[in-house]
């Protein structure tokens, strides 16, 4: 009898994705899944479901709310870790939003700090999870790219990119002191087309706003922002139209610009990925905030 | 626009079915290794114009190119510090695809204190490219990362012999740098070399072949990496299953996860179970998808068996007629990662598959020089050195020689204080001194000692906690439910 003996690239990665899943979830007390809610979020929450199949994933999904999502993906959160049987925590900076915190009047930068970086820290800090996995990829961003898939992070949640530790094989040290945790990517090694054809093959479900469809838009400085809600200032209100658009990453609605496009199937958007002249991120405003910002960003606990 | 949804849809479904290669690329800032990455990602149409705009951008303000020329090196650096050093300080991982097959490229850099680097980015590599200068041939750092790359058992070696434009594309001098070369490599018993007269710069020979070497017999690089045959490099032969995790979702499941290390496994087919030395056959090879008949490395399968057999995370599954090695005592390479010295006096957490024990460095047979690859007498190792050396572990582990089998023949030591993984090892064989085994394991004979049974499982729970800090505990207890006519006694390992 003749044997088939060749993974495929995404059933090999699948395979390394579910094995890093599975580690964590042996090596450490109190690991959580962070979630995003967006494409790459998808594809590890499945990963997740797949790497304990028949059985329940032995750790909660936390969402950070920075309380300036986009609706669509605060209502498919909902609906899918209640069709999914998870644990679903959603935290958020509650002090900083009550304070009036927000992209349009504080800028993106203290927005990011307060809602995001402070709120996942906060929150990480209240469960004290010792380990929190995150959809990021190394291929999304130069800094990610030489991250380790497991991320050793101090008392302070900071990522030190020079002091990383030697990683190997498949053989991951998960050893911290209290108060120390590890962030753990298990999409490391996807690449964008890998997590749509993955999406694609798997019939993952995810928000509908990756694909085109008219929608309420308004251009601050170059980039196209929906309207999503009534906390558009006002001054900006007559200048809203309707375009045809879909987002190729999903944040905060007022920092997260979309692309127009007529892409509704999966196909579509692949074959407009391929063509297209702008790499993801560029749609994120945070990006761009500052030199190196991203790398500034992770060594301060954000992702 | 039927017809154009068609075309999309027959390309993603034959990307499905590209396979994967990864590679790891040495050499030092000089041999323009970053270059003939991005040349590599650049040409093969997978950049995109806004990180080229960025790219334009950054080389205006630090690059090190000529003006007017795009450096392509700042493409990869992604780290502030490195900028400032105009050297990449870690390793990097890049992804690119062709219509033949994926890639992750290592990216790591040359110096010799970043050893430990190149040592990181290359263990799961399938083929390394070292590059050479033309103007300089066969250096001593080019021994060095050869030598690396055969220690971790990278089975494909591209020899790119780089800045051929320099040389005005000499015939001459790249066969005396490849008959250099080659003399190196088979004392080195790699058998897998290929050499090319590149010049990254200007592309020759990289994606396409360049008219100015038409003395070249071979594909360009890029043709050689679509096409080297990987399929062969795993081992299919020696089923081990690591059990990384024991799902019990409900009273009539125990599925032992994990990750296939070597091997294929079937349904029906018999297994053992290690340490326990007992026998059972797979009753089913359970995904979410469904049901397998049958399964390989490397795939994160969940296995269910015939028999309620206790295992843990720790121990393997494997076939009964082909057993690896099992012991705690072993003669292996060791590769020292961590800036603080070795220390024998130190009990050190060595971490293999799944597996977690205390070990200790009992005895250090000799130091490779990297360089000119002589065995030196001794000593303890500083960061970046390499050598032989004796171990003993406190659990047993069940291991094969990395030659034969790199998933079970791997290993990593942590610092028990600090938790850095200090060193990183090969094993080369076995020592003969199990006569002794588990003479110095501590063991709980818990009817002896007059421990009453409701406290059984709050001490096993104690133990599987002391066992994840690598100590290990035998636990003697009467079996849960004993049949009356023949008291049974279970021995767990845990």
């Amino acid at each position: 009898m003749n044997y088939e003996l060749n993974l495929s690239h995404l059933q090999e990665l699948e395979a390394e994705s579910i094995h890093i899943i599975r580690e964590v979830a042996a090596e450490f007390e109190n690991p959580v899944m962070l979630y995003s809610i967006g494409k790459d979020s998808s594809v590890m929450v499945r990963l997740a479901e797949k790497a304990f199949a028949p059985g329940k994933v032995p750790f909660p999904l936390m969402h950070i709310d920075s309380k300036w999502k986009f609706r669509e993906m605060i209502e498919f959160r909902d609906r899918y870790a209640k069709e999914h049987g998870w644990n679903l925590i959603v935290e958020s900076n509650m002090e900083a939003f009550n304070a009036g915190v927000g992209p349009f009047t504080h800028g993106s930068k203290v927005h990011t700090d307060l809602m995001k970086t402070k709120a996942l820290l906060d929150a990480l800090n209240k469960y004290k999870f010792d380990a929190a996995f995150g959809g990021a990829r190394r291929d999304e961003e130069k800094s990610r790219a030489k991250e380790r898939i497991f991320s050793f992070r101090d008392q302070f949640n900071q990522w030190d990119p020079k002091n990383q530790r030697p990683e190997l094989w498949d053989i991951y040290n998960s050893r911290v002191h209290k108060g120390e945790s590890i962030r753990v990517f298990p999409l490391s090694n996807w690449t964008e087309l890998d997590i749509w054809q993955y999406i694609r093959l798997e019939n993952i479900p995810i928000v509908p706003l990756y694909f085109a469809k008219e929608r309420p838009c308004v251009e601050i400085d170059g980039n196209l922002i929906m309207a999503d809600d009534d906390r558009l200032p006002k001054e900006l209100v007559p200048k809203i139209h309707n375009r045809m658009v879909r987002f190729r990453t999903l944040g905060c609605w007022p920092l997260t610009g979309a692309v127009e496009s007529n892409a509704t199937t999966i196909e579509e958007i692949v074959e407009e990925m391929m063509t297209t002249t702008k790499s993801e991120r560029t749609t994120r405003v945070i990006d761009f905030d500052q030199e190196a910002s991203m790398e500034q960003k992770k060594r301060e606990g954000y992702f | 626009m039927e017809d154009k949804k068609l075309d999309i849809k027959a390309y993603l479904d034959a990307d499905e079915k590209k396979d994967l290669l990864r590679l790891l690329t040495a050499g030092s800032v000089d041999d323009g290794k970053s270059t003939l990455i991005g040349r590599l990602l650049f040409d093969s149409k997978k950049l995109y114009e806004d990180q080229l705009q960025a790219l334009e951008r950054d080389s205006r303000r630090v690059g090190n190119a000529g003006a007017g020329q795009i450096d392509y090196a700042l493409l990869l650096d992604g780290l502030k510090a490195e900028r400032e050093e105009g050297i990449t300080i870690d390793v990097a991982y890049r992804y690119f695809s062709t219509n033949q097959r994926k890639f992750i490229i290592a990216d790591t850099p040359g110096h010799e204190q970043y050893t430990r680097n190149m040592i990181t980015g290359g263990s799961t590599a399938n083929l390394a490219i070292i590059l050479v200068d033309a103007r300089t041939g066969v250096i001593t750092q080019t021994r060095r990362h050869t030598f690396l790359v055969s220690l971790l058992g990278i089975k494909h070696i591209v020899l790119a012999v780089n800045k051929m434009d320099l040389v005005n594309f000499s015939e001459e001098v790249f066969t005396k740098i490849k008959n250099e070369y080659l003399a190196l490599t088979s004392q080195l018993g790699i058998e897998d070399v290929t050499c090319f007269p590149l010049s990254a710069l200007e592309g020759d020979n990289v994606v396409e072949k360049s008219p100015r070497t038409p003395w070249f017999q071979g594909t360009s690089l890029l043709q050689f990496l679509e096409t080297v045959p990987i399929d062969r490099d795993r081992n299919m032969q020696d089923f081990r299953f690591p059990v990384q995790y024991v799902l019990r979702p409900n009273l009539d499941f125990r599925g032992f996860c994990g990750k296939v290390a070597s091997g294929v496994i079937r349904k029906g087919d018999e297994v053992v179970a290690l340490p326990s030395m007992k026998k059972s056959r797979v009753k089913n090879i359970v995904t979410y998808e469904g049901e397998l008949s049958y399964a390989f490395c490397p795939q994160s399968i969940c296995i269910t068996l015939e028999d309620e057999i206790d295992i843990s995370r720790g121990e393997m599954i494997v076939r009964p007629d082909n057993l690896p090695n099992i012991g705690r005592y072993f003669q292996t390479m060791l590769v020292w990662m961590d800036e603080e010295p070795m220390d024998r006096g130190k009990q050190f957490f060595l971490k293999h598959n799944t597996n977690t024990t205390r070990a200790t460095i009992d005895e250090v047979c000799y130091r490779v020089d990297v360089n000119t690859m002589e065995q030196l007498p001794g000593t303890d190792f500083k960061l970046n050195e390499i050598g032989c050396v004796r171990i003993t572990t406190a659990k047993t582990i069940f291991f094969d020689a990395y030659k034969q089998n790199k998933a079970t023949g791997a290993f990593i030591l942590i610092d028990p204080i600090t938790n850095n993984t200090s060193a990183v090892g090969m094993i080369i064989r076995p020592l003969e001194m199990d006569d002794i085994n588990k003479a110095d394991v501590p063991t709980l004979d818990l009817k002896k000692l007059g421990i009453g049974e409701e406290h059984y499982e709050a001490i096993e729970k104690a133990m599987k906690d002391l066992a994840r800090q690598g100590l290990e505990i035998v636990i003697r207890r009467p079996s849960p439910t004993p049949n009356p006519s023949s008291p049974k006694w279970e021995v767990g390992n845990i």
